[in-house]
């Protein structure tokens, strides 16, 4: 393993000039601006494109320095010469998602109807929205087909999305720590954390952009209930149990006496830097209205009817927020479908964090399939 | 299933999988449950140019199968066959995994569900050298391919070959074809499933249809 990381570029383009793109609310959006990055090189057959899906809060940096907190891309466990997402053999393409705040059109951008920021004038988006954002980069970038495409999470989602509305311009999929539709106990998670956006004064309905405020006591406080959905007990227990921080005694008082809160305040500090609250709104929903079922007359298998792609799933056995029992039911249905299918439960107390810590089963599993698949391929 | 059972020698295996690969019908559907690293699979996929899929309980064993290019969801045949659809497949598989299940009457029936025909291997518990084992040293059979002690045996419900012809009977499950073989890896000439194949035969191999 390299601990040198992959060449990056970093592009802009501005997609949807000549035809808005329809979104699943009804609403066109043109001029859509989308951001990116590349890691390895497209071979001359355009076989080896593999399509990188960020989570909810993730970003296009998956391997490179994140401009803001300057720190080290969220994949680069996953990503680089010699690793899984071998950067020397495939050539990887990760952008920021619609409705994002790192480059892709989302709420803070200028509204060419009014000249200022859309706000909540933004019109609401889905995973499939996301998803046909990254179709017109995929004709943009002039490749048929991804070899395959990848994520966890929400990026997931975006996964299933692709394999169920283009299955034949993608080869191979695989989801990760992922789910067909969000739960109610997930939409409720979410729900929590945008009262706690709205209920921040700064947040101005959602018109702040150009006032010196930001809710960011508002949306720290939504990373950090959301945080702790991405760990597991066993895991929070391992990392802090009741340790007590910088401290040898309680202190009756609301200080962060336990590890644990100082901790959590750490996650929602640091994130109201790098994301935009109305980005966080826009998104958690477009989480929310996912449901590829019902999208197909409520049978989940008709989804991915005849579908050729090559699948492989992936969950983890302590992920309560898109637990193991969600990814079964995918693979249920991909069975019902006769499509490919290979699906591997991890176990580890890691929670849903797991697909982005250096979790060695993971890396096996996607670097096997990833490896015969490409010899199907004949990618060398 | 993870397959750390009553595992027949290395050349048994190979009879024991040609016999199977000899009644697949070539380009056929197939589930292996209990493909351990897909080594029937793969040879399947060789052979007989089937479109393979693979259950497989223990992550090590999915993994290499996934490395392989074959389709394998972690699951347990007792557990994860209820997932598949109705006769899906043109055959569904269970080779020296049966008596590692826990409810087998189950697992058969579900066998012939989700496949048009099941076919099902075996170790029979009756052959000669188990009988003589437990008559003359009267201890359970440990014997070069029953090679685990009764206490951590993952192997919980043993059948004869007897037993078997018994609970398909019962089931109405049709025995399309019957292949036996000895402890020398050779098939039995006699074609009857009575009393001498129940003694002589170490291995069975069954083509199921209802």
């Amino acid at each position: 393993m390299s601990i040198i990381p992959p060449e990056s570029n970093h592009h802009s383009v501005i997609l949807g000039k000549d035809q808005p793109m329809p979104l699943d609310c009804g609403a066109m959006l043109s001029d859509i601006s989308v951001s990116y990055n590349t890691y390895g090189t497209l071979n001359e057959a355009k076989t080896n494109a593999i399509l990188i899906c960020h989570a909810m809060t993730g970003d296009q940096y998956a391997a490179s320095k994140q401009p803001t907190t300057g720190k080290e891309g969220w994949w680069t466990s996953m990503i680089g010469p010699g690793k899984v997402l071998d950067t020397d053999k495939y050539f990887l393409v990760c952008s920021n998602v619609l409705g994002g705040c790192m480059g892709t059109t989302g709420p803070k951008d200028i509204d060419p109807k009014t000249g200022e920021s859309y706000g909540l004038k933004f019109p609401m988006i889905t995973i499939a929205d996301m998803v046909r954002t990254q179709a017109l980069l995929q004709d943009y970038l002039e490749i048929p087909d991804w070899f395959s495409v990848v994520g966890g999470s929400m990026g997931g989602m975006q996964v299933l999305q692709w394999a169920s509305a283009y299955s034949e311009r993608c080869f191979s999929a695989i989801p990760i720590a992922t789910a067909a539709k969000h739960s109610a106990q997930n939409i409720a998670f979410h729900e929590v954390g945008r009262q706690a956006v709205m209920a921040d004064p700064d947040w101005q309905g959602g018109n702040y952009y150009n006032s010196d405020r930001v809710p960011r006591a508002g949306l720290a406080v939504a990373r950090m209930a959301a945080h702790v959905t991405y760990l597991s007990e066993t895991a929070l227990h391992r990392k802090f149990g009741r340790n007590l921080q910088d401290r040898d005694n309680l202190t009756y008082g609301f200080d962060a006496d336990f590890q644990v809160e100082s901790y959590l305040r750490y996650q929602g500090i640091n994130f109201v830097d790098r994301f935009d609250a109305n980005s966080y709104l826009y998104i958690t929903r477009a989480m929310d209205y996912f449901d590829l079922a019902s999208d197909h007359g409520g049978s989940l298998p008709k989804a991915f009817e005849g579908s050729k792609t090559r699948f492989c799933l992936v969950s983890f056995s302590s992920d309560w927020l898109f637990p193991t029992s969600q990814s079964k039911e995918v693979v249920r249905a991909l069975n019902a479908a006769a499509a490919n299918v290979s699906f591997v439960n991890i176990e580890t107390d890691k929670g849903h964090d797991a697909f982005l810590l250096d979790t060695p089963e993971m890396l096996q599993t996607m670097g096997g399939f990833l490896e015969s698949t490409a010899k199907i391929r004949g990618i060398a | 299933m993870m397959i750390k059972t009553s595992r027949p020698r290395p050349q048994d295996i190979r009879v024991d999988f040609k016999l199977i690969a000899q009644m697949i019908k070539p380009g056929s559907r197939v589930l292996d449950v209990g493909c351990a690293s897909g080594t029937l699979l793969s040879y399947l996929v060789e052979t007989n140019n089937v479109d393979g899929r693979g259950i497989e309980l223990s992550q090590t064993g999915v993994n290499e199968c996934v490395a392989k290019g074959l389709s394998v969801i972690q699951g347990d045949a007792d557990k994860d066959l209820i997932d598949y659809p109705d006769r899906g497949f043109d055959y569904a598989i269970l080779s020296q995994t049966l008596q590692a299940t826990h409810r087998p009457k189950e697992v058969i029936e579900q066998l012939l569900r989700v496949g048009k025909k099941a076919i099902v291997s075996f170790p029979n518990f009756a052959h000669w050298r188990c009988r003589a084992y437990l008559a003359f040293k009267g201890r359970m059979p440990v014997t070069s391919s029953l090679d685990y002690d009764w206490y951590e045996t993952p192997n919980i419900h043993f059948c004869t070959l007897l037993d078997f012809t018994a609970l398909c009977a019962e089931l109405d499950i049709k025995i399309e074809k019957s292949v036996i073989i000895d402890a020398n890896g050779r098939v039995l000439k006699t074609q009857s499933l009575g009393k001498r194949a129940n003694f002589f035969g170490m291995q069975c191999v069954f083509q199921l249809s209802l």
